[in-house]
């Protein structure tokens, strides 16, 4: 609503599966406001979302869980509106208003 | 996933299929055959083309589980020709709330015998071969190298990445699902399948082009350790059949004489299905989701321009599976003074040797729930690294974290968890937090869990 005139931060949602949501309060979707720039003025991408999501959403410790060596954990897909951040530019991809992001860990049992 | 392939099996189909099954596709169907499947081919699609094209066909699944029996089904039910199953398991009594071609009068039996005795109840026509071990890098090219389609009914990543690199290097068209706890992923990768190195287009993708890592080995978490609801896995099984009986009835995966297009004739959009069942709320908007994947990628260690992969390295143990899917985890082995077995604790507490003394189970609620040692505590293991976590960031008390009994700092602490790893990390935590006051109070873990508990104490203790 107020995003139109808020240009300070960036109404997203972003989502968890496949067992992430364990590590975000049990709670599969969440509203966020991101800043829409990073600290250095940049538009906000993916990275810096990642990286505000381990800061300020995360509640459980175990972050390696989720991020690895400053980048997304091995085995967890990242989807921009539903498709593989691969065809979007990954990390690098600019967030725009109402994205969905989808963070999913792929499964191996059956 | 549906949309666009109904129509595709009419002219095109049948054309791309000559070469491949003619003798097959031009003879009358028995009557048993006519009776039995007419339901099916009366679909406007189907067809007694496409029921042929089943006939003809050989599917080979991977895993006799909770992907794989429903999946066998519904293979079998439709009359695919020829069905291989590969599995070295055998029934277990906790497999049959959702391995539904077992029976409880066959526990104990192979699982290829037992789902292969079920399928033939419900159709003996096809030929049903049995494979009664676990696919290898040594035996996986010979078993698959029989088959048209290869269906993923697996349940553990280096078995998942071995299938799909001998699917690439043969051309099999694979079908891939896996499930855990309340979550359910299907793929349909090499459909059609093209020759390795081939990158000048458009073409499918292989497990590896859309997974490129396994997940560290503890992040995983497998079916007996999280659970499995049987109608979640079930339905990924289903739709792995379905996707299946599709590639064959309309001979997607079948590549044409005149092949120069061909190969993306029949590429569908690359999609990764995914199902989250919660258990706290009704079916929503969220509960599948179709995610559109990329292409087969030109970098691809299996798949790609560059690949070095082949199936003589495969067998000779080149690439290490069992390697790749598993990094060194940390390993927590306490000393020996902070450690001590169920046997001992519990030979020191009747002989009234132990203190007063408080004992912290570290497990799930759901798993405390069934039963625990008298008087223990549940402080189930995430909340506690949350809790700790937390103290430490936001300070406060530490011995907020104990429940509060164990709030006299002179009463020892036992640590108890399922296996035994995650009792002994939250005594290094307690400790960290100074609970331990410099050694003056005793933090101990008691070793192998409850599982040991079963072991060497109480055999009837109910332990999942
Ligand atoms: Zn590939």
């Amino acid at each position: 609503m107020s995003d139109v005139t808020d240009a300070t931060t960036v109404p997203i949602t972003v989502d968890f599966s496949g067992g992430l949501e364990m590590l975000f309060d049990n709670q599969r979707r969440h509203s966020v406001s991101l800043p829409a720039v990073d600290n250095e003025g940049r538009p906000a991408t993916i990275g810096f979302l990642i990286d505000y999501l381990c800061k300020n959403l995360m509640k459980d410790p175990r972050v390696d869980l989720f991020v690895l060596d400053k980048h997304i954990r091995p085995g967890i897909l990242v989807l921009i509106n539903d498709a593989d951040w691969e065809l979007e530019g990954e990390e690098a991809y600019e967030i725009q208003p109402h994205d969905n992001i989808l963070f999913v860990s792929t499964l191996h049992g059956g | 996933m549906e949309e666009g392939s109904g129509n595709r099996n009419g002219t095109n189909g049948a054309t791309a299929a000559t070469g491949f099954a003619q003798n097959g596709l031009s003879r009358r169907l028995t009557d048993d055959e006519f009776e039995r499947y007419s339901r099916q081919m009366i679909v406007p699609g189907m067809g007694k083309e496409g029921q042929l094209r089943l006939i003809n066909s050989r599917v080979l699944i991977i895993g006799a589980g909770g992907l794989g029996c429903p999946a066998a089904q519904y293979i079998a039910g439709a009359g695919v020709g020829t069905i291989g199953i590969v599995d070295g398991d055998v029934v277990e009594v906790s497999n049959l709330h959702r391995q539904v071609g077992h029976a409880t009068s066959r526990i104990g039996m192979k699982k290829v015998d037992s789902l292969i005795q079920h399928l033939r109840g419900l159709n003996d026509l096809p030929a049903y071969i049995s494979h009664p071990f676990h696919l290898t890098p040594h035996n996986a090219a010979d078993i698959i190298s029989q088959y048209d389609l290869v269906m993923d009914c697996t349940d553990n990543p280096a078995t998942r990445y071995l299938i799909s690199d001998v699917c690439v290097l043969l051309c099999k068209p694979l079908v891939s699902a896996a499930s855990v706890q309340k979550s359910g992923q299907l793929i349909v990768l090499n459909c059609p399948p093209v020759p390795q190195g081939l990158v000048d287009g458009k073409y499918a993708p292989c497990y590896r082009c859309c997974f490129k890592k396994p997940p560290p080995p503890g992040s995983m978490v497998s079916c007996g350790e999280a659970g499995i609801m049987g109608p979640v896995v079930g339905m990924m099984g289903v739709a792995q059949a379905g996707e299946a009986i599709k590639i064959l009835a309309s001979a997607l995966h079948v590549q044409s004489e005149n092949n120069e297009s061909t190969p993306e004739r029949n590429l569908l959009q690359p999609t990764l299905l995914i199902y989250t069942y919660d258990l706290e709320s009704a079916v929503g908007p969220y509960s599948f989701r179709a995610l559109k994947m990329g292409g087969r990628r030109k970098n691809c260690f299996a798949c790609g321009e560059n690949s070095t992969l082949t199936l003589e390295g495969i067998r000779a143990g080149n690439p290490n599976y069992e390697q790749f899917c598993s990094v060194p985890t940390p390993n927590h082995s306490l000393p020996p003074e902070e450690r001590i077995t169920a046997a001992a604790y519990h030979a020191a507490k009747v002989r009234g040797e132990l203190p007063e003394h408080i004992l912290i189970d570290t497990r799930e609620k759901e798993h405390f729930s069934f039963g625990s040692i008298e008087g223990a505590v549940n402080v189930p293991f995430g909340k506690l690294l949350m809790k700790a976590a937390a103290i430490k960031r936001d300070g406060g008390s530490a011995s907020e974290i104990l429940p509060p009994e164990a709030c006299k700092p002179d009463t020892p602490i036992f640590v108890v968890c399922r296996r035994g790893l995650d009792s002994q990390e939250t005594v290094e935590k307690l400790k960290e937090l100074g609970l331990d006051y410099g050694g003056k109070r005793k933090i101990m873990d008691i070793k192998g869990g409850m599982k040991a508990w079963k072991e060497e104490v109480d055999p009837t203790f109910p332990y999942i």
